[in-house]
């Protein structure tokens, strides 16, 4: 009996091919949509884990308050004997000090005068020591466009856009101007080493680079920084940890009335990440269930059930002594093969085209230009584990459904009347 | 005369809701047959024939009075149970054909055994030993699409005849056939009802078939007219 049907099934195009072909299609996107989506949720919290917030981060009270003015007025001081401790406290993390800076980048003429002057902003990281592991986390030596890394002190790199306005080339001399710590102004030459581009445009129109030595120096900081990051050593995100460890950091030493204490942040809680988290898992939920829809109304209008075809069949299966209950069950049978078929395929197709999208990418840096949230630039795909299964729950709901709501049309109609409309 | 009633039917109404009111299609059928009869339902158009031999084969259900076929009261079954009495007794033949256009003609009748749940020995010989009888041995592969209406109404034929039913009901069995055609089906219609003793019961307002029926039971306005034995005319 059930290789009878099957039998009819497959032959039957418009009941196996149409509808598998229906489902393929929206698990496919469904599958694509998933990776994609995780892929650029992922980009952009591993850009911004890396480039601004660390899996956590920590300042002072004061500097946390007016983060986007970079106030380094409010910076912590005794660097060196913070990162012991948090060395001592956290051995599973890794800490480094950063220091972000705002001010001019200034190209004098031959004269000494000014000649193209911009504003920008400065990243200080630990580039020059043996062994740093900022170079990789920064991604350094890929984003060299032009020229070398720094050697030596005094040598910087620039966003190879901003090199560009400038019309500066590595080698060439320019001048930072900016204010130290205390507020007073500062000015310091620095050689262009080579220009980088990261690939995420918060970073790549008015950046300098330079290490955290020489930006101490300039900026009147010694053995301060702004803020130190901390990464869990496998470099992967762990909220519920980043959560438990600036709780209990911020419960011992963060002190509302004392703008230096410290305090400490993960990284869902900055920058507005959380909602992009928290929105990522809706969103993947919402694409299933517009899919589950859509898909259901195309089966139930399509092959699968509808149509008065079908009921002439039904008629005459009911004729010949089949029961309703019956023809129902083997047409929700045929729907779930039709939709483990449909879903099997649609996720192959779904999983290809995530995995050349995981490769490629696709650049939306132009429509990013002005985003001031890290956003990778060019998005490229993830193939999350979940992806080989997400797509069964709209490929199998949708067929299901699609084949109840027309199923419900037997039931409501009188047996005597399906042949009415068999006849016709 | 036979003597063992399979079908009774008492004081049957049959009205279908039609905008508020109710046409009433069938007024006080009293009506039994016997088995082994070849009877036809004959009348004009709209006089009830298809509603009452929906009736007969369970498809519908009286909405006054009583329809006892083969001991069971059509009114009071499940939809399981009609079901069942359909599937083990009753055989159908449409004006249509209906045919399953995705199976073979040796699936197409093939499938009221695997409904039966016979095996495979079984339904093969059951099958070959019906398709024999209409004369189609030769297109058991064919599909549907691909035989003559005659051919296709002897599959028709041959698929409600496998199971050996009790009753076989034909609604315009010939209507979509020319004269030919016509003859060659009730001629194998009338040998299997005389080998088989199979009840055939038709509706119909062609006068062919009428040449061939023992029994005419006319219905007009809902309402028998006329039942009448007829001497056997032989063939037509
Ligand atoms: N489901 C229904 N709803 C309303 N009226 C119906 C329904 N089925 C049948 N009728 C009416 O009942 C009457 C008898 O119909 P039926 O189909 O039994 O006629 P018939 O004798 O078979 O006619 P024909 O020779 O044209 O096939 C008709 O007037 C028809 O309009
Ligand atoms: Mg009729």
């Amino acid at each position: 009996m059930i290789k009878f049907l099957l039998k009819g099934v497959f032959r039957d195009h418009h009941r196996s091919l149409f509808p598998a072909i229906t489902v393929s299609i929206g698990v496919a996107l469904t599958v694509f949509m998933t990776c994609y989506f995780s892929g650029f949720i992922g980009d952009m919290i591993d850009f911004n884990a890396r480039f601004l917030t660390g899996h956590v981060r920590i300042m002072t009270r004061g500097y946390a308050d007016n983060i986007d003015q970079m106030p380094n007025d409010y910076a912590m001081i005794g660097v060196d004997e913070i990162l012991d401790n948090l060395h001592n406290r956290y051995p599973e993390m890794i800490f480094i000090n950063r220091i972000k800076f705002g001010g001019l980048l200034d190209v004098a003429d031959e004269n000494g005068e000014t000649k193209i002057q911009g504003p920008t902003i400065g990243i200080a990281a630990d580039i020059l020591s043996e062994n740093s592991t900022e170079l990789d986390r920064l991604n350094i030596l890929k984003a060299l466009i032009r020229g070398e890394l720094p050697q030596n002190p005094g040598e910087i790199l620039v966003s190879d856009d901003f090199a560009k306005k400038l019309e500066i080339v590595p080698g060439q001399e320019v001048t930072f101007l900016g204010s130290t710590m205390y507020g007073s102004m500062t000015m310091q030459n620095f050689t262009l080493s080579g220009t980088v581009k990261f690939g995420t445009p918060a970073m790549d129109r008015a950046a300098i680079i330079m290490d955290i030595t020489d930006a101490q120096y300039a900026l009147n900081m010694e053995n301060a920084t702004g803020e130190i990051l901390g990464y869990f050593s496998d470099n992967i995100y762990n909220n519920p940890k980043a959560e438990q460890i600036s709780g209990e950091f911020n419960a011992e030493f963060s002190d509302p009335d004392d703008e230096f204490s410290l305090t400490m942040s993960d990284l869902k809680h900055q920058s507005g990440l959380s909602d992009y988290v928290d929105y990522a898992d809706h969103f993947i939920g919402i694409i299933i269930f517009v899919f589950i829809g859509a898909m259901s109304l195309v089966l139930w209008n399509s092959g699968l059930l509808g149509g008065l075809r079908r009921y002439g069949e039904i008629g005459v299966r009911l004729a010949i002594g089949e029961y309703k209950g019956h023809i129902y069950r083997s047409m929700i049978i045929e729907s779930i093969g039709i939709g483990v078929i449909g879903s099997v395929f649609g996720t192959i197709i779904g999983l290809l085209f995530s995995y050349w999208m995981a490769v490629k990418g696709i650049d939306i840096g132009s429509m990013m230009k002005t985003s001031s949230i890290m956003f990778p630039s060019v998005i490229k795909a993830t193939i999350v584990s979940h992806a080989y299964y997400i797509g069964f729950i709209p490929g199998l709901l949708a067929t299901v459904i699609g084949t109840m709501l027309a199923g419900i049309g037997i039931y409501k109609r009188q047996t005597a009347s399906l042949f009415k409309e068999l006849e016709t | 005369m036979e003597n063992s009633k399979i079908i009774s039917i008492e004081g049957l109404i049959k009205w279908f809701p039609i905008g508020g009111g109710k046409f009433t299609a069938l007024n006080d059928i009293n009506l039994t047959f016997g088995k082994g009869e070849f009877a036809g339902l004959v009348g004009p158009s709209g006089s009830g024939k298809t509603t009452l031999l929906n009736i007969i084969g369970s498809l519908d259900a009286p909405s006054e009075g009583k329809a006892t076929v083969l001991g069971q009261s059509i009114g009071e079954l499940s939809h399981k149970k009609a079901a069942k009495l359909r599937n083990e007794h009753l055989g159908f033949i449409f004006q249509t054909y209906n045919l399953l256009p995705v199976y073979s003609v040796y699936e197409n009748v093939e499938f009221p055994l695997l409904l039966l749940g016979k095996n495979a020995e079984e339904r093969k010989k059951a099958v070959m030993d019906a398709l024999e009888w209409v004369g189609l041995t030769d297109k058991i592969k064919s599909r549907p699409a691909q035989l003559s209406g005659g051919e296709c109404q002897r599959v028709a034929v041959a698929r409600a005849m496998v199971k050996k039913p009790v009753i076989v009901l034909a609604d315009e069995p010939t209507a979509n056939l020319d004269a030919e055609n016509s003859h060659n089906i009730l001629q194998t219609m009338e040998k299997l009802n005389s080998e088989l003793k199979t009840t055939f019961i038709f509706a119909t307002h062609d006068e062919k078939v009428k040449k061939y029926l023992h029994r005419k039971v006319s219905l007009f306005d809902g309402k028998v007219s006329q039942d009448e034995l007829v001497e056997k005319v032989g063939n037509g």
